[in-house]
């Protein structure tokens, strides 16, 4: 077994010329018929770059959040929208479309954490924002595009989980109702039900802060990471109760990001060892190290074709193939906040 | 008289009579005819004392008389051809031997080319294709020796196993296929094994034999060297026959035994290549190394310690051989322990070169595995004595090799002889000689007491391999595998992820320092080696400031934790010192090389520092490669690690598109810039060379400490080399040929080979006029010692270096002659 491993493998290929360092990414488009998919990246000098993944090239940059840093990129499946959080408190919708980049709507930030967005996008014109709120502990619910707070969701008073760090809305497959995860300072994840503005169930996870998590909702499960050395992976049962299903050791402390490839094979995690470490998602079983930047890794994505990015403090973007997707995958890569989305992407 | 006689006399004389004369054809036919009753076999033949008569007196005279009347036109005198048929039946049907060497001397004897030449040469070759050479042999194995009979067998000896070469002589390329040494000398050997058959048989019959000239035919053919073309045949026959007869093998071991001393070396050699294995040997050989002290000196001595060209498979047969018998045990004893001091005496050590070296070994090894515990037993001391001494040369050997083969060798030996003790062992890294080596010691498959101490190691290699293959833990780790089949997903090699261990490294060369000397946190203390190197190659001012000080510490740093590569890290640190702050640093690692408390090891790594500094002061374009190590900087980065793709497509695109007109290829040599190396090489140089006979209480260069030498001159020999075009080379070359002068005749090859090379840096590094100007009476005395060195050096790899001292020497003076001419 020991002759047969393969050598560690290495980056397909590295977009350089952020300039900054890369502390949000986010794989746009790409799904059948239309090629290779764009690849977003927001840098800590306040820019979002476009990149083409066929020339390897930037081919946009969008300036709109004052030098802040971009801490977090999403894209709508209506008209070619591009949602990006900043650190100059300010959400910015930008229209892609032909060419044009150019800002259509802003939306006004009231916290100074480093907490991540969430949206929750049908295919229909309205969509749901979460977004970290005015109080230290809140989470603001908005009805997009009319900016109309639906409902701020604020922990019960003994509670006190500390900030929100990571969000995430989604919506069961049997259920309308939409569901936020929500990942703590304290370590903790919750669950809440958005509609009834009350928290279903919540798990300790970790003893540091929550950095970033991701969920699989066909599946009912998912991992978070720390600046501790582990992951936690947790489950929801029928119930929509949270519970941990188990830890596993890292070599070094502190995650800060983690997704899981659309097909649910495996998952990505950016370590602030450099690293980006490779799991099989059922499993947890390690299955790569990826070493080959020399700062702090701040995030990683995945695109549907299973490219896997992931951007780093020393200004560059690695770019990875591993475990490729077979395309006669009978699995369905919906259910899934991202997945839906690139689902409608093809019929828009 | 004999009336018969005189009858046979009678009819002889008259019949040459006629034959010399006569141009009938008729009348020669019945001459002929009449002669040819006295043959034995012949139809209506004479008496037996006739014929035995003629046979003896008449034969010889007859046949020279038919070789003297052949000519075509003598020939054609009877239609048909048959007067040749008759002619040539006289040859073919009358006592082998006469009419043999009538055709030998009447082919030597032939002026030139002629018919008659080709005709006998015909004749000769139908002579032994009708089988007739073993007629001419059983012949003499018949005749029981006489005295005046060994003249006639001395002769024929000479033209039986010399005919190639007569006749190879004599039609020079006219000669005929059968007469070519690699035909010739198996059909001989066929022809030896029909006679063996004949006396085996006459044997069974009852009647005496003699092998003594078979033995002697075998003898001089393997002294011609055709060991190969004759035992090729011979071997594999007897190999078969001797294994169900008693009496063959009888036979075939006096055949052995008869061969005269002069021949027995080559016989012998030939016959233990050929032969497929001990036991094979045993049976053709019998005991004939305790009957024949020639043949004992050859087996025990020559092939083992005074020649090294057989193969293993040679030396395993030989020395099974020699364990066949509990009498040649004995020798296989004396063997052993003669081997064992020719493997550990400096002499040997020193002197021979290292195939021998590895052969003697092999030997060695052999012979441990075939001798059992309780033989070892009785002369443990004794052969415990010389491994040990053996061991110690071999270790203090300088070259690498030659250690190597003193551990791999001692540590089988010391478990073989002192199975109880406690084993000799030593560190060193499996290779293809080792594994070999190795093998040999393995038991024979044949050996009745398998030793545990060669089987236990044998046992233990596949336990180790499974145990570190940590299967059974990641199969263990896959809980709920059963509910997803993603066996496609392999993992990687994942060996690489260690900790981080950064953050605690000093941002500044000065705080090093500090951190390396005085920090009890380890954590701290190998990140600051790890990033010492980095810090200096950034921040050169900084490092001037404290430049020797961190040399010191550096010089002086110790393992204290297991560090991975810590000498890697250690030596990188110091040479990015001395790079940075050359004069400073070099004079004091130089002035450190010759000073009191030190180890041979820092010694040696003050020498391997000063090398590589050198290397990289005086390497062009080092400059600007340093700062890339350094922090990432956003300019930079972009371009550097694509521009080679880039420019090696542009190239390829301009290659395609350009025609040469001349062949010479496109020179893409480094770019030119100042070397470094120029302002500094003095400090680097003289400093080591000015004590070097100087011996310290604890350092004696030309006393015991030979390898720190070898290192010396190595070192000196690379910084000439380094120093090519600075104007210091000159003084540098010339003191550097002066210390070679003195230490030329060096006992130790590692040390010899510094100093040619040297020689050679020298020649390269020197421009040719200022050789010689400045230096003529060195080059002058240096080229006869180069000669002899490349003509009589044990060492393989000093005589390769003269020749190629040697090589620059005769360039130089080419380059001298044509400047000179105009």
């Amino acid at each position: 077994m020991a002759a047969s491993l393969l050598p560690p493998p290495d980056p397909q290929f590295v977009l350089r010329g952020t300039q900054s360092a890369v502390h949000a990414l986010h794989f746009f488009g790409g799904a059948q018929g239309q090629g290779r998919p764009l690849l977003l990246s927001g840098s800590l000098s306040g820019l979002v770059h476009i990149w083409s993944l066929q020339t390897r090239r930037a081919v946009a940059t969008l300036d709109g959040h004052g030098g802040q840093c971009v801490t977090w990129l999403q894209t709508l499946p209506q008209g070619h929208r591009l949602l990006s959080q900043g650190r100059d408190l300010k959400l910015r919708l930008w229209d892609l479309a032909e060419g044009r980049n150019a800002i259509v709507d802003s939306v006004p930030l009231e916290s100074m954490g480093f907490c991540r967005s969430s949206v929750l996008a049908g295919g229909q014109e309205r969509w749901m924002l979460a977004m970290p709120g005015r109080g230290n502990d809140e989470v603001q619910i908005l009805e997009m595009p009319s900016k109309t707070s639906v409902c701020t969701l604020k922990p019960e008073a003994d509670a006190k989980p500390g900030m929100p760090m990571c969000l995430e809305l989604w919506q069961a497959d049997s259920s309308p109702r939409p569901l936020l995860l929500a990942g703590y300072e304290d370590g903790s994840v919750a669950l809440w039900d958005v509609s009834e503005r009350k928290v279903c169930s919540r798990v300790a996870c970790h003893t540091e802060p929550v950095m970033g998590f991701d969920f699989d909702s066909q599946k009912a499960r998912g991992v978070s990471g720390s600046a501790e050395k582990a992951l936690a992976v947790w489950s929801l049962d029928e119930q929509q109760a949270l519970q941990v299903r188990g830890t596993h050791e890292l070599t070094n402390p502190g995650i800060a990001d983690v997704k899981i490839r659309p097909d649910r094979k495996i998952l990505a995690t950016a370590g602030w060892d450099h690293r980006v470490r490779v799991f099989h998602w059922w499993t947890m079983k390690p299955l790569a190290v990826l070493s080959f930047h020399s700062a702090t890794v701040h995030c990683v994505a995945f695109a549907t074709d299973g490219l896997l990015a992931a951007g780093s403090g020393d200004q560059r973007i690695s770019i990875w193939s591993l475990y490729p997707i077979r395309s006669d995958a009978s699995t369905p890569s919906l259910g899934h906040a991202e997945g839906r989305e690139v689902g409608t992407q093809t019929l828009a | 008289m004999d009336p018969a006689q005189s009858a046979v006399t009678l009819t002889v004389r008259e019949a040459l009579h006629t034959l010399s004369s006569s141009e009938d054809g008729g009348r020669l036919l019945s001459t002929l005819g009449a002669l040819k009753r006295y043959l034995s076999g012949a139809e209506n033949s004479a008496l037996p004392g006739e014929q035995e008569e003629f046979a003896r007196m008449h034969f010889s005279a007859v046949l020279r008389c038919l070789v003297g009347r052949l000519s075509p036109g003598w020939l054609e005198l009877l239609p048909d051809g048959q007067l040749e048929d008759l002619w040539a039946s006289f040859f073919l049907e009358g006592p082998a031997d006469q009419a043999f060497l009538v055709l030998m001397e009447s082919i030597e004897g032939a002026a030139g080319p002629s018919f008659r030449l080709m005709k006998m040469a015909q004749l000769l070759a139908r002579f032994l294709s009708a089988g007739r050479m073993a007629a001419v042999m059983e012949g003499q194995s018949r005749q029981l020796t006489e005295p005046a009979f060994r003249l006639l067998q001395e002769t024929l000896l000479t033209k039986v196993v010399g005919l190639p070469d007569h006749l190879g002589n004599r039609l020079q390329r006219e000669n005929l296929e059968a007469f070519l040494p690699q035909n010739y000398f198996p059909l001989l050997g066929e022809e030896i094994m029909r006679v063996l058959q004949a006396v085996v048989d006459s044997l069974r019959g009852g009647w005496d034999c003699s092998v003594s000239f078979l033995s002697q035919v075998l003898g001089k053919a393997c002294v011609h060297g055709r060991q190969k073309e004759i035992l090729g045949v011979l071997v594999p026959r007897l190999t078969a026959l001797t294994q169900g007869s008693c009496l063959w093998r009888r036979v075939c071991w006096r055949l052995v035994e008869c061969v005269p001393d002069r021949a027995m070396e080559a016989l012998l050699t030939g016959l233990v290549e050929a032969a497929s294995g001990p036991d094979v040997l045993s049976r053709l050989l019998g005991n004939l190394v305790l009957k024949s002290k020639k043949a004992q000196f050859v087996m025990t001595r020559k092939i083992l310690f005074l020649q090294y060209r057989y193969s293993t498979p040679m030396l395993q047969s030989l020395l099974g051989y020699l364990a066949m018998d509990s009498q040649r045990r004995l020798l296989l004893r004396q063997v052993l322990k003669e081997l064992l001091e020719t493997w550990g005496s400096p002499s040997a050590v020193r002197h021979t070169p290292l195939p021998q070296q590895r052969y003697v070994s092999s030997a060695l090894l052999i012979c441990l595995a075939h001798l059992q515990d309780t033989e070892l037993r009785d002369s443990r001391d004794e052969l415990l004595a010389s491994l040990m001494a053996g061991v110690k040369t071999r270790l203090d050997s300088s070259l690498p090799a030659v250690r190597r083969l003193g551990m791999i060798v001692a540590g089988v030996a010391s478990t073989r002889i002192h199975p109880d003790g406690p084993p000799l062992r030593f560190q060193y890294e499996e290779d293809e000689l080792s594994r070999e080596l190795l093998a040999l010691a393995a038991p024979p498959p044949v050996a009745d007491s398998p030793s545990e101490a060669e089987a236990s190691p044998a046992v233990e290699t596949p336990d180790r391999g499974s145990m570190d293959g940590g299967v059974p833990q990641a199969q263990s780790e896959g809980l709920g595998s059963d509910l997803d089949s993603d066996d496609e997903l392999v993992p990687y090699d994942m060996s690489g992820d260690q900790e981080l261990k950064s953050g605690k490294a000093p941002a500044y060369v000065r705080d090093c320092v500090e951190a390396l000397t005085s920090s009890e946190d380890w954590e701290r203390w190998e990140a600051t080696l790890r990033a010492l190197e980095g810090l200096i190659v950034r921040s050169p001012a900084a490092a001037r400031e404290v430049s020797v000080e961190l040399a010191k510490v550096l010089l002086h740093l110790e393992e204290k934790t297991s560090v991975v590569g810590f000498e890697g890290l250690r030596q990188r640190a110091l040479v990015a010192v001395v790079v940075t702050d050359p004069a400073l640093v070099a004079e004091y690692l130089t002035s450190q090389f010759y000073a009191l408390n030190f180890s041979l090891r820092q010694r040696m790594d003050i020498l391997d520092v000063l090398t590589l500094a050198a290397q990289q002061l005086s390497r062009p374009g080092r400059l600007p490669k340093a700062p890339q190590c350094g922090s990432p900087s956003p300019t930079s980065q972009p371009s550097s690690t694509q521009a080679p793709a880039w420019r090696a497509v542009v190239q390829e695109r301009i290659r395609s598109k350009t025609r040469r007109f001349s062949q010479r290829s496109p020179r893409w040599g480094p770019d030119a810039g100042p070397n470094e190396f120029n302002l500094v090489a003095g400090y680097f140089f003289f400093p080591l060379i000015r004590h070097f006979d100087r011996p310290l209480v604890t350092f004696d260069l030309l006393g015991e400490d030979q390898l720190v030498l070898g290192r010396l001159v190595h070192t000196l020999g690379a910084l000439m080399y380094l120093a090519v075009n600075t104007t210091v080379a000159v003084a540098m070359g010339k003191a550097l040929l002066e210390f070679v002068w003195t230490l030329r005749f060096h006992g130790d090859a590692y040390v010899r080979r510094g100093l040619l090379s040297a020689v050679s840096s020298v020649l390269l590094s020197v421009p040719a006029e200022r050789l010689l100007a400045d230096l003529p009476d060195e080059l002058l005395e240096a080229r006869p010692w180069l000669a002899d060195v490349a003509e009589q050096d044990p060492d393989e790899d000093c005589r390769v270096l003269a020749v190629k001292a040697l090589l620059l020497l005769e360039k130089l003076r080419d380059t001298l002659v044509p400047l000179s001419s105009p």
